[in-house]
């Protein structure tokens, strides 16, 4: 048998207590509240939720950020304006790069 | 602070893992590297919550839209994954309720001169009704564990599951549209949408040998019920062996083609680099000089109720448990070492449960003294395939088969 402490245990408990006690939204996760942020939601959460970029932090930089953006425009089709590709790629850059 | 209400809700689900292992320290460990292991993008570690999505218990959340959730890892001590925990992955955020009675398959193609049409209905009464165990495993199972990481869903280890899919044979159902001998592959559309017009529909096609093998069916059964809504309800392609890129949910359409099937998911999607990988099944009209549409499953295994940081009694034997699985030639042995991969030794199997299913294992571990065990599990299938020592970087996260090890302390 496993043995293990009752901290640990009980730590345990509270972390599954405050992850699962209901049923979440994806409006519980809120993007860095600084500049930039009214484009990215204006844009990026009309076809996927937002939590798409917390998962994926930190894994780009601001290049890896411009071709997921560029990617979303010329292959997913998302009709989002170059002056505002702009402000998504910097926004990314300076909040959700590595 | 969790109110009490909140504290049993949270000690139900622990119990519940408790149950699936028959080990409360495996269930408490869950709590964290279970969910999300230690190498995940932290991100992702923040964003993957328990989550319980209509119809399913608590899974692990990678994505609210489209949904995407992992199963945690304490279910695969189970034989068959159940249900309501089976993992969730679609592309696109727009997934129709299906009603049953108006659902209607069609069968056509510019390769097919007798084109068709199918209700639920007749799926189940004009043909034979067969059954086939099978791992569904995400194509980007593990990406999270890249090294270096990849932009993408970062799922740990819980993309996947081992069900008994029932339905009929696709071949049978080719066999009515009149194929002719020019045709290549057999296309699948399904349900899921974008949320714009403009994005590129979810379509997928495989090779036309893949579709009249006779393993490869539509199923409309998943574990003896009906599909889960969120796992393709009425009815799905399960191609057996093959990733899950392949087995589309909520088919609408079968397309005998001519000519490769294009778009985005097929061209640029899904592929793996030429001559990288030991994975022998081949898909020769969508290859290109540099890569390949990803095919069949590499072998691989999963310790599934240890996890670092765990403890064990010296002197009291524990059993390690887990799962090894491949692309359908099936596990020849599952060799353990506990330390650290000085030594090996093979662990026993469990019931063979068909070749495209996973495999169940167990090595009893009586630590003789205390002090650190670098436990690791490294399955070698019928054709002489094992897992690899170090990862095979792949641009998206694909075939991520590295021997896992898992650190526990003995005391």
């Amino acid at each position: 048998m496993m043995n293990i402490g009752v901290n640990s245990l009980l730590a345990s408990v509270f972390l599954l207590a405050s992850l699962s006690a209901t049923r979440a939204d994806e409006s519980d996760f809120v993007l860095k509240q600084t500049p930039g942020v009214d484009v990215v939601e204006g844009n990026c959460a009309a076809c996927h939720s937002l939590d798409m970029i917390q998962m994926n932090y930190p894994v780009q930089d601001e290049k890896g950020w411009a071709e997921t953006v560029g990617k979303m425009v010329r292959v997913m089709g998302a009709p989002i304006s170059e002056d505002d590709q702009k402000l998504i790629i910097a926004y990314l850059a300076a909040n959700y790069s590595k | 602070m969790p109110s009490r209400r909140q504290l049993l809700s949270g000690a139900a689900v622990l119990l519940a893992h408790a149950g699936a292992n028959r080990l409360v320290g495996g269930a408490a460990f869950a709590a964290a590297d279970d969910l999300n292991p230690a190498a995940l993008p932290a991100g992702a570690r923040e964003g993957g919550v328990l989550d319980t999505l209509p119809g399913k218990k608590p899974l692990i959340k990678r994505l609210y839209r489209a949904p995407n959730y992992e199963t945690p890892i304490s279910v695969f001590s189970e034989p068959y994954t159940p249900n309501d925990q089976f993992f969730v992955r679609w592309h696109l955020s727009n997934i129709p309720e299906v009603n049953p009675a108006e659902w209607r398959l069609t069968i056509g193609g510019d390769g097919a001169t007798a084109p068709f049409e199918l209700s639920l209905a007749q799926l189940a009464s004009d043909f034979e009704q067969v059954e086939v165990t099978a791992v569904c495993q995400c194509a980007g199972n593990r990406r999270g564990l890249s090294n270096p990481n990849v932009m993408g869903i970062q799922w740990g280890n819980g993309a996947m599951g081992n069900a008994r899919w029932s339905g009929v044979r696709l071949k049978d159902i080719l066999a009515k549209a009149g194929l002719g001998s020019d045709v290549i592959e057999i296309a699948f559309n399904g349900g899921e949408t974008g949320a714009i017009e403009e994005t590129p529909d979810y379509v997928k096609s495989i090779p036309v040998w893949k579709a009249l093998d006779e393993n490869t069916i539509i199923a409309t059964r998943m574990n003896g019920e009906a599909l889960p809504h969120w796992n393709g309800f009425p009815a799905r392609i399960v191609v057996p062996g093959w990733v899950a890129t392949f087995w589309i949910k909520q088919v609408t359409d079968i397309r005998a083609l001519t000519k490769p099937q294009g778009g985005y998911w097929m061209e640029k999607a899904y592929r793996i680099p030429v001559g990288t990988y030991s994975a022998s099944d081949r898909f020769p009209t969508q290859q290109n000089d540099k890569n390949t549409p990803i095919t069949e499953m590499v072998v691989n295994s999963l310790i599934t109720n240890l996890h670092d940081g765990g403890t064990l009694a010296v002197g009291k034997p524990f059993d390690v448990r887990g799962i090894a699985w491949d692309g359908g030639y099936g596990i020849a042995v599952v060799d353990v070492s506990t330390d650290g991969g000085q030594s090996w030794r093979p662990a026993q199997l469990g019931e063979d449960l068909g070749r495209f299913a996973w495999r169940q294992w167990s090595f009893q571990l009586t630590p003789a003294a205390a002090g650190r065990y670098a436990i690791m599990a490294r399955a070698t299938n019928t054709q002489g395939e094992s897992q690899v020592s170090k990862l095979i970087f792949s641009p998206s996260g694909y075939h991520n088969n590295v021997i896992q090890t898992v650190a526990v302390e003995a005391a």
